[in-house]
């Protein structure tokens, strides 16, 4: 663990810049805080901050795109998200450029600052986008990854990076690939699927369950649009049972777009590690991941209900209170 | 493009006019008051200012006219086929299942459109980011941005004129079409705009105005745009909502309903004596 993911993205884009003089970078204000400043410093003559104009610098993004730019426009994920909502719907989904949107402080990681800051919509709005491409790296490697391959990929995309440093959790033998999920451990009982800042500790909740006899298979979604629907239909199929595990609202993000697979294609149990519709708040990150339930024990207990509930078909949920809670 | 003079402009906006008031009745809805404003603009534009080739309409050098009041869709397929980007058979298909021509510009679909717009207030930070391109590349291309006035209630609109006077972007000029009248009713009631000229004057862009239906007044204010240096300017051009059609001039109502057969066969008697 060590550089906050923020930095290397920002990094990633300066030596994306190096490679590439088609690449362009906006920001609105925020370069210190989503290190796009990385970039500014390498190649100024091709950055360009907005100010605060948030809905301005999508649209000059999407302008840009015309003429063969390839536009990396920055900011805090909810930024992004609800303030250019219509400017990345009519220039950058509707019109289908390729814009690609970078937006930091992804759920809960801009702790300190509480709610306001924190981003726990966005995978939801954006996947909601026609022809955007949605990633959600889980470190390092795949922040690069996802900084190159936006590039590489001509349409919209829209990338959401942690402020915080992340364990490692792919080595340089990790073959990425956009809209390909990656099976990072496997098992029969049950199938763990999860993006972000999750995934680590998604495998941390594999070995614990590995101790009590459950052998959870982990498979990390980086692109949660388009998703890997075979992936999680041929795990769904062999383990019987599924728990979602993400930095974001229940409604609308990974749990959802898992769920609308398998009902589709192999409707299993399907439980949830995900914001329970609420606001963060200020605090440690920590601390905000355990008050919104989003913990190594949280995935181990959310396995152990979803288990339980194979070959019941439902009949148990009411017992389980699943009914009541959010209804 | 040269060789068409001035009575030849106005002559090509009142067929505009006549053509816009046929698509939007065989359409059976559509925007005709702020289609009718804009028609010596856009023929001066395609016809006597802009750089751009219907055979080549990607060449990258091209001028780029950006329609930001989308709302006046029709007026600019007009001029568009008029220019042979599509032919006007086409233009009969305005807002049919399955056309090219969408309600609003739809960029994916139409050739000629530099930006899908609708949604408005967005065309000047757009405008920018194709001007900045063409600074990063040594292009010579310059850029329009036409918006309307209710248009500029929009916020983004004063992100925008900050922006492109910190960037002093001189190759982008602004046409506000200053019809006075926006959907529920006139600007100065809904939502004063005035003193337009000086509010974005204070945003250090040159501002001139001019007759928005006097084609060499217009001409006169986009010579006097590209000849300035170090700051984008605005065109602040006058003009009358529904202008040529004297039922549908200067009124909210005519903002966006459908015409009848009657007002039809009136509207297009009133621009057959127009036409000179």
């Amino acid at each position: 663990m060590s550089l906050p993911l923020r930095d290397v993205m920002g990094l990633a884009l300066a030596e994306l810049g190096d490679r590439r003089p088609d690449v362009v970078v906006l920001d609105a204000d925020l370069s210190n805080a989503t290190r796009s400043i990385h970039f500014a410093r390498r190649h100024p003559e091709r950055f360009f901050n907005m100010g605060i104009t948030e809905a301005n610098m999508v649209s000059v993004a999407a302008g840009l795109a015309t003429c063969g730019k390839i536009p990396f426009a920055c900011t805090f994920a909810f930024l992004l998200a609800l303030r250019a909502a219509d400017q990345i719907r009519s220039l950058v989904s509707y019109a289908g450029l390729n814009v690609k949107l970078v937006g930091t402080n992804a759920g809960l990681s801009g702790f300190g600052d509480g709610a306001t800051h924190q981003s726990i919509m966005d995978v939801a709005i954006m996947r909601a986008m026609p022809r955007m491409t949605v990633i959600v790296p889980s470190d390092e490697a795949s922040v690069r990854w996802a900084v190159a391959a936006a590039a590489e990929h001509t349409g919209p995309v829209f990338i959401r990076v942690p402020r915080v440093p992340a364990p490692a959790i792919h080595g340089s033998e990790t073959r990425f690939e956009l809209g390909k999920g990656l099976i990072l451990r496997q098992g029969s009982d049950v199938s763990i699927v999860a993006c972000g800042m999750m995934v680590s500790r998604a495998l941390r909740a594999a070995e614990l369950l590995h101790a009590t006899g459950i052998e959870a298979e982990v498979i990390e979604i980086h692109t949660v649009k388009p998703i890997d629907t075979q992936l999680l239909v041929d795990s769904a199929t062999r383990t019987g049972a599924v728990v979602t595990v993400e930095e974001h609202n229940r409604f609308g993000g990974l749990f959802s777009a898992v769920a609308e697979v398998l009902a589709e294609h192999a409707p299993v149990p399907i439980e949830c590690v995900a914001i329970p519709d609420r606001f963060g708040g200020s605090g440690q990150y920590e601390e905000l991941l355990e008050e919104c339930g989003l913990t190594v024990q949280n995935v181990v207990e959310k396995a152990k209900r979803a288990l339980s509930r194979k070959g019941h078909r439902g009949a148990n949920a009411a017992e389980h209170g699943h009914l009541s809670r959010f209804i | 493009m040269t060789g068409f003079n001035g009575q030849d402009l106005q002559r090509i906006a009142w067929e505009l006019r006549r053509t816009v008031v046929e698509m939007i009745y065989r359409a059976g809805s559509g925007h005709v008051g702020g289609s009718l404003s804009v028609c010596e603009m856009l023929a001066v534009l395609y016809f006597s200012e802009l750089r751009v080739d219907p055979r080549n309409p990607n060449d990258p050098d091209r001028d780029r006219f950006i329609l930001s009041k989308g709302h006046a869709a029709p007026a600019l397929y007009a001029v568009l086929a008029k220019r042979g980007f599509f032919p006007e058979s086409e233009l009969w298909t305005l807002r049919k299942i399955g056309s090219r021509l969408q309600g609003h510009p739809d960029m994916c679909k139409c050739p000629g459109v530099e930006m899908s717009s609708g949604s408005l207030g967005m065309g000047i930070s757009f405008g920018i980011g194709v001007a900045l391109a063409g600074r990063l590349d040594g292009r010579s291309y310059r850029v329009y941005v036409l918006t309307g006035d209710g248009e500029l209630n929009e916020g983004q609109n004063w992100e925008a004129f900050l922006v492109g006077a910190k960037f002093r972007l001189d190759n982008l000029a602004v046409i506000v079409d200053y019809n006075g009248i926006q959907l529920d009713g006139s600007v100065q009631e809904i939502l004063p705009l005035e003193p337009l000229c000086a509010k974005i004057a204070a945003f250090n862009w040159h501002v001139v105005e001019c007759d928005g239906h006097d084609v060499c007044d217009l001409r006169r204010a986009l010579d006097e745009a590209r000849n300035r240096r170090g700051r984008p300017t605005a065109i602040i051009a006058h003009t009358v909502k529904g202008k040529g059609v004297s039922f549908m001039e200067n009124t909210h109502e005519w903002h966006g309903k459908p015409i009848s057969d009657e007002e039809y066969r009136a509207a297009l008697a009133e621009l057959a004596e127009a036409v000179l």
